[in-house]
């Protein structure tokens, strides 16, 4: 490693070849790069385990809205001269806490979540003009900076992406009641209306942290992709939740890989691998269903069913 | 001949129901015996699921006073199974009927629920077997046929080993024969079982070989009795508020006749 040091970066081609402890050195090798996957694994375990309830909740469109949210309240607090992460924290943690108010109302409010998500898109563009900094933070938020996030960035990205999971591990089964069979779980004594909250503040965290690795514009791809994925192949909630986190990390291992040797954004490999893999999981997993059926015989039942 | 309190599973004393400010039904007096088979019926909105909603602690009466199983009506009754109205199971759902009847055990538990008790594993697998659903239970529940969906519904609200059931229209959209068959299902477990069963139905008719009593809520009244007495032309017309005539059989059955139209149209 030693040997290989500063002096010669730019002049020695990355190696990439069948020697897999080398290539390993080799992504390892600058400070940046451990920081990318420090951070990127925490982000994308903690998406992939919330994503499954995003996604088995019907709220794909909503995480979608609270991350735009964020962008506003991410050039806010750099306007008024403070970290992004707090405006976009204080942003999204405030919206999440009205969307999980409003529960099941939230379902098909299309039109609402997207004029607020639009809104708050104009909002982050005026609040970049009046920083007057360059559009470096304003493109640093959209897309993410996974290359550039400090020690101290990973620590935090560490905590709030404990404090998410804890949550989640605690809420596990009334919130997986609530998402399945909100009125029985009501009548048993499930607070689904404090759970629906909650739930709604955690993905915000989730969302925020998220953010400084993979950017507003793209924490859809890691946040619904692995979940839509993981509920494709598995009928067991606890199984689902570790292939959504899995197939998370995946993703962004192999998006930090492949754009540690091409010149081209992380974020674009990550979202590609993401599109990809779901179009190939649902292919896939339409194929099987469909063999499956045609070997299953009829039920007895079936036979009297008039309607479907 | 009185009845002695304690098997009085449900005491309504002259309880008022409303909803969103509006009266549903008024002065409404009954009782239901440990053990009892009873259909609910009456025409859409007229308040049945407001019934329930009241026996579950989900809503205040707005007058009266209400006892379930000997307690003010409580939010997290364990006593008290509820399948609610069902609604249409996405058919991507990606959860076995099984995942859906264990919940009835350990929905409401906070955590990941590690080292699952054996003792849950096989109260699941009673509730199944109970109901027949061996089969399918393994299987995606949103791909299911709608009697079997009813079917490990059931399961779940048995699992959680209740003192009565609140079913509310389970025979909705399924055939006659299926409606029967689920009928006949849920007799036999209260039976088994001591349950006390209220069920909300648009049509009596599968349900005659096994209802005790008949419970009829329309026109912003409750009203109780054996069918015998309460299933007459003169009481269901009133009950419809549409021409409807009782026909009695050879052996003895009732056909209800006209009410075709009526039980077409289910609660949204």
């Amino acid at each position: 490693m030693l040997e290989r040091g500063l002096g010669t970066l730019g002049a020695v081609a990355p190696y990439f070849g069948w020697d897999l402890i080398r290539d390993v050195h080799e992504l390892f090798r600058y400070v940046f790069m451990q920081h990318a996957f420090e951070a990127g694994t925490i982000v994308a375990v903690v998406a992939g385990v919330i994503g499954y309830f995003v996604v088995l909740r019907g709220l794909s469109f909503a995480a979608h809205a609270l991350s735009h949210i964020g962008f506003a309240g991410a050039t806010g607090a750099a306007l008024l001269g403070l970290a992004p992460i707090v405006g976009l924290l204080a942003f999204t943690m405030s919206a999440g806490a009205v969307m999980g108010a409003l529960g099941q109302r939230l379902r098909g409010r299309d039109v609402t979540i997207g004029l607020v998500m639009a809104w708050s898109l104009g909002l982050g563009l005026l609040f970049t003009a009046l920083y007057q900094g360059s559009a470096q933070l304003a493109i640093g938020i959209l897309f993410g900076q996974i290359f550039g996030i400090t020690a101290q960035e990973v620590l935090v990205t560490l905590v709030a992406g404990a404090i998410t999971v804890a949550t989640l591990v605690v809420i596990y089964r009334p919130l997986l009641f609530a998402t399945l069979d909100e009125e029985v779980a009501e009548a048993k004594g499930v607070p689904v209306w404090g759970l629906s909250i909650v739930f709604m503040v955690v993905l915000a965290v989730a969302v925020s942290e998220a953010v400084q690795a993979v950017g507003v514009l793209l924490i859809f791809a890691l946040i619904v992709a692995p979940a839509a994925i993981a509920e494709r192949f598995t009928t067991r909630p606890s199984r689902g939740v570790m292939l959504a986190a899995a197939t998370a990390v995946l993703f962004t291992w192999a998006g930090l890989v492949i754009a540690y040797y091409l010149p081209y954004p992380v974020g674009f490999f990550i979202t590609t691998i993401a599109f990809g893999s779901y179009a190939v999981a649902r292919l896939g997993s339409d194929f099987a269903r469909r063999g499956a059926a045609a070997r299953r015989p009829v039920p007895r039942e079936e036979q009297f069913r008039h309607s479907p | 001949m009185a009845v002695p309190e304690t098997h009085l599973v449900i005491v309504a004393d002259h309880v008022s129901a409303a909803y969103g400010g509006r009266a549903v039904w008024q002065d409404a007096s009954f009782t239901a015996e440990a053990g009892e088979f009873i259909v609910v019926l009456g025409p859409n909105g007229s308040g049945k699921s407001t019934l329930f909603r009241l026996l579950l602690g989900l809503l205040t009466p707005a007058a009266g006073t209400l006892e379930v199983l000997g307690r003010r009506p409580h939010q997290g009754n364990a006593d008290i199974g509820y399948v609610p109205q069902r609604r249409n199971i996405d058919r991507d759902l990606p959860i076995r009927g099984r995942d859906m009847v264990h919940l009835g055990i350990d929905g409401t538990r906070w955590g990941i629920g590690l080292g699952d008790p054996a003792d849950h594993r096989r109260r699941v697998d009673e509730a199944i077997a109970s109901v027949h659903a061996e089969a399918y239970a393994d299987r995606p529940i949103g791909q299911l046929s709608g009697g079997e969906q009813q079917r490990l519904l059931l399961a779940q609200a048995l699992a959680g080993r209740p003192r009565m059931l609140l079913l509310d229209e389970p025979l909705a959209s399924l055939d006659l024969r299926n409606q029967i068959v689920i009928a006949e299902l849920v007799a036999d477990l209260a039976r088994a079982n001591g349950l006390t069963v209220l069920l909300i139905a648009h049509d009596i008719n599968p349900l005659l070989p096994v209802v005790d009593r008949v419970l009829y809520v329309a026109q912003g009244g409750l009203a109780i009795g054996k069918p015998a007495e309460v299933i007459t032309t003169e009481q269901l017309s009133r009950l419809y508020s549409a021409p409807v005539e009782v026909l009695h059989d050879s052996h003895g059955h009732m056909f209800v006749v006209g009410l075709e139209a009526e039980s077409a149209h289910h609660d949204a």
